[in-house]
């Protein structure tokens, strides 16, 4: 993460004399788990970078009530969640709030869209801010009406007094009054009284979506818009050495070329005229390329020989402990794509030396700040409003598309200039989730208990968004180029390429070591649960392998080293709704899987049990049927976290069974759909249930990556139980299932 | 200058006739439902119907619609008046980015239009060239069951009416 940046409207407003107002909370409904001897200092979630409470809600003098998120909604949901939030706190009707999401003049810097954090860090930040307005709009109604605010009530946007007299909360609010630092503690709702949260709620984005209304960032038309396209080098590092362009200068409705080193893009007046033009100029541009790439068929030994940077970070020792049977194994991840339905896109726009970039990037702030250092320009002079595009699933090429944007139309002052992303471009060039390698080796006691753990991760790291210009793509072609930032590895606890390497299960021995690799052979960056997909993978499939060799029910194993009382319940709750039996037989070529984790060990808790078939003749596995139980805390919208993990599971699926991304020692050759299948629909389960553990009054926990680890593990295991062949190498392909049944 | 026949208007399109009908619908025609998600014909967010059939619009020519009816997401229904599709996939919740869903719709309005009652293995084999990336397809293949439904009702309550009359 970023040093946070000074956010101008802040710097304005403070410049302007802020009125801190205190005001005491008793018996407040506290979202903390803190002990209540030791109060919160600060306020809780994004509140407590940005205190301010008029920097999340806004009540105008008509009435009208604004929220307002420095996260973007990537599809997850959230804008619809956060609506509930405010509307409960302030006891409004639901359809009568705005949400305004990420844009830098508009809203607080909450830094990335990402790692499940949108709840607890902007819902929790929105729930506290509201519960705190309605507190001030009563008390200012309580001096307005001299009687005690015990007294006063709040409804449908008004507070009312006992014998009737309403103040509409537009009425109350004066010029400055939400303009008060944020307290510690709020009074939250009893959560046995809540009439918005916690019901399914319909989500707001919808209907447009489905009707062609301009929601994404590829639908904005402005005035005098043009169409650009890029044409990116054929490989990484490649040097563009000769472009005649003054051919495609000529073809009809283009704009202009623009060339900055091996950066090269051509504007035309009309898309498909962009489009032809790209084509053209491609054949003129010649590359000199060289070959780069490690062997893709043995990325075990490749990521293994890296230099690597060690550190043992999870160690505890019980020598007393009898060390019996033991066995180990090596799990390998390929690198993995995003794979966006919709490629990147993003449209900008110079007028008067002033920078705006509609983006569908996940970090309106960090983007910004890469962008002005590309541009070398101040960036209080560039400004990105967030626009939906397609899901992300994380770093996409979405930054990428906002800083080619942005270079393209600094070249064409005044002209709103509208790039779109090509699929092989999105395919070959977006930031790939990386490459892990894990090495386990565990032992039983004579009880049948695990008695010590060895686990190794090698990895990249999890992270390379922008921050520096040297992130994206633009500026790393531009003939003044900014190199690529050092990689480094992301902080513990939530971790990157480490990220729930640390078993939460109990064992009197274990040692975890993260092998941190600088290098980085092909481009990565975020995707979906980072480390986590892998390190649970492993981990859970372990278990298995484990549960096997002490001749136990997998799932009766892992309750019996599992202390933590939620995610017992979690596994439980999984169980039985697969009517999952200890010493149960699958039907013909079917298999049962089962796994489990806490997202980070500090978030949603999910278990999977599935159910998959393999065809014996051709290794060909499908997912039958699945069965989750999710703890993700207090539930906001049931159908919204169900959309989450039933997605989760999906998406999960395809990853562990089909995706790998190809390359040659040159070129990524994996450059479309055909190249890098993913699931399709002859695949699609029967079945997948969902069920909630809700937790009124808890924290939230997110839930947009909690289902990705437990999937997988789920799948290889299941496959596991089907064949009798444990496969240790994602994707499980057909071909490796055939190979491991024949061998 | 080419006469396009979209939703039931027409419209004189000036693009070149090898432009595919996906950029005559977005860029000239300014419709959004229909998108581009690979230019290659491989992922179907591109659909719309022409003549009662699914096509891929960003891989047809504008100059092989000439004289046909084309319909897009847009000729189906509005927020305020959706379609028994549009009702469905609202009713169902099924989209999270939602950006394949429009191709998506119009597949599965075509299929409905031949076949009033599929199973549910010829609602996955109509959509089978129809990628989603947020996993969204369950609700999706619910959405179509929804959607058939209302379909049937609202014939049912239309033939009822033109009785009745």
């Amino acid at each position: 993460m970023n040093a946070p940046l000074i956010l101008d409207r802040r710097r304005v407003l403070a410049g302007g004399g802020a009125l801190i107002v205190s005001f005491s909370l008793t018996s407040a409904f506290a979202q903390d788990q803190a002990p209540a001897a030791t109060p919160p200092s600060k306020p809780p979630g994004s509140l407590a970078a940005t205190a301010y409470l008029d920097s999340w809600i806004r009540i105008d003098a008509d009435g009208s009530i604004t929220v307002f998120t420095g996260k973007a909604e990537l599809g997850q949901g959230f804008r619809t969640a956060f609506q509930q939030i405010a509307a409960e706190e302030l006891d409004l009707p639901f359809e009568s709030l705005k949400v305004i999401t990420a844009d830098t003049k508009l809203t607080a810097n909450e830094g990335y869209t990402a790692g499940s954090r949108s709840m607890q860090d902007s819902g929790t930040a929105i729930q506290n801010a509201a519960a705190q307005v309605r507190e001030l709009l009563v008390a200012e109604a309580a001096k307005r009406l001299d009687l005690p605010a015990e007294n006063l009530r709040t409804e449908n946007g008004a507070v009312i007094s006992p014998d009737g007299r309403r103040l509409s909360y537009g009425e109350l609010v004066a010029a400055d009054m939400l303009h008060v630092q944020a307290q510690p503690k709020s009074r939250l709702k009893d959560p046995a009284t809540l009439k918005v949260m916690g019901q399914p709620v319909r989500r707001v984005d919808i209907p447009a979506k489905v009707t062609g209304g301009g929601v994404y960032v590829q639908d904005m038309r402005l005035p005098g818009m043009v169409h650009a396209r890029v044409v990116r080098p054929p490989s990484y590092g490649a040097q563009l050495t000769e472009c005649d362009s003054s051919a495609v200068e000529k073809l009809a409705g283009v704009v202009k070329v623009v060339r900055d080193g091996n950066f090269l893009a051509v504007v035309a007046e009309k898309e498909f005229q962009s489009i032809k033009a790209m084509n053209a100029l491609s054949s003129a541009a010649k590359w000199k390329e060289s070959a780069s790439l490690p062997k893709q068929d043995d990325l075990l030994n490749v990521l293994m020989h890296l230099p690597s940077q060690d550190s043992t970070i999870f160690q505890r020792s019980d020598p007393s402990v009898s060390r019996g049977k033991t066995i180990e194994a090596i799990y390998t991840r390929p690198y993995q794509l995003h794979g966006s339905v919709g490629p990147s896109c993003a449209v900008a726009q110079l007028v008067d030396d002033a920078m705006t970039v509609w983006t569908h990037t996940q970090g309106v702030y960090p983007d910004r700040q890469a962008i002005a250092e590309m541009l070398r320009v101040p960036p209080a002079s560039v400004r990105l409003i967030h626009v939906e595009g397609s899901g992300c699933y994380g770093h996409n090429g979405a930054d990428d598309a906002a800083a080619d944007a942005a270079l393209i139309a600094r070249a064409l002052p005044g002209r709103p200039v509208r790039v779109q992303w090509m699929r092989e471009q999105e395919h070959a060039w977006e930031p790939f989730g990386p490459a892990m390698v894990t090495k386990l080796k565990a032992s039983l006691d004579s009880n049948g208990k695990i008695a010590d753990w060895h686990f190794d991760v090698w990895s990249n790291t999890h992270s390379m968004r922008p921050g520096g210009a040297g992130s994206m793509l633009a500026a790393q072609h531009m003939a003044q180029p900014f190199a690529v930032p050092a990689p480094r590895p992301l902080p513990l606890p939530e971790g990157g390429g480490d990220r729930n390497a640390i078993p939460i299960y109990t064992f009197p021995n274990a040692q975890v070591v993260h092998h941190f690799i600088p290098a980085m052979p092909l481009r990565i960056s975020a995707l979906r649960a980072l480390g986590a997909y892998h390190n649970v993978f492993s981990i859970e499939s372990f278990m298995d392998e484990l549960a096997g060799l002490a001749d136990a029910d997998p799932v009766e194993f892992r309750l019996k080293h599992l202390e933590d009382q939620r995610g017992r319940a979690v596994i439980e709750k999984a169980a039985l709704g697969f009517e999952w039996k200890s010493g149960q037989k699958a039907p013909q070529d079917r298999g049962f899987g089962f796994a489990f984790a806490r997202y980070k060990n500090l978030a949603a808790y999910c278990a999977v049990a599935s159910e998959v078939e393999v065809n014996r003749e051709t290794g060909r596995p499908r997912l039958v049927r699945a069965v989750a139980a999710v703890d993700s805390g207090q539930v906001v919208n049931p159908d919204g976290l169900i959309n989450q993990i039933e997605g989760a599971i999906v998406q999960s699926m395809s990853w562990t069974l089909y995706e790998s991304v190809t390359f040659d020692d040159t070129r990524i050759t994996s450059i479309d759909w055909q190249t890098y299948p993913i699931l399709r629909f002859d695949a699609v389960p029967e079945s997948i249930e969902v069920h909630i553990i809700d937790r009124p009054g808890q924290p939230f926990l997110g839930s947009g990556e909690t289902g990705q680890g437990p999937t997988a593990a789920s799948i290889a295991n299941a496959i596991a139980n089907a064949t009798g062949k444990r496969l240790r190498n994602l994707p499980l392909t057909r071909k490796r299932i055939k190979e491991a049944i024949d061998a | 200058m080419m006469t396009l026949k979209v939703n039931g208007r027409e419209h004189q399109v000036d693009a070149d006739p090898d432009t595919p009908l996906l950029y005559v619908l977005r860029d000239d025609i300014k419709l959004n439902a229909a998108k581009f998600g690979c230019g290659l014909g491989q992922c179907g967010s591109c659909a719309v119907i022409v003549d009662g059939k699914a096509i891929l619009s960003c891989i047809t020519p504008m100059v092989l619609l000439e004289g046909k009816q084309v319909t897009t997401l847009e000729g189906l229904g509005s927020v305020s008046e959706p379609a028994p599709i549009q009702r469905a996939f609202i009713e169902e919740q099924a989209a999270q980015c939602g950006y394949c869903i429009p191709g998506m719709m119009m597949r599965a309005q075509a299929l409905l239009l031949k076949n009033s009652k599929p199973t549910d293995a010829e609602i996955r084999a109509a959509l089978e060239q129809h990628l989603c990336r947020c996993g969204t397809h369950m609700r999706i293949l619910r959405a179509v069951r929804r959607a058939a439904r209302l379909m049937e009702a609202a014939d049912a309550s239309s033939t009822t009416n033109r009785s009745a009359q």
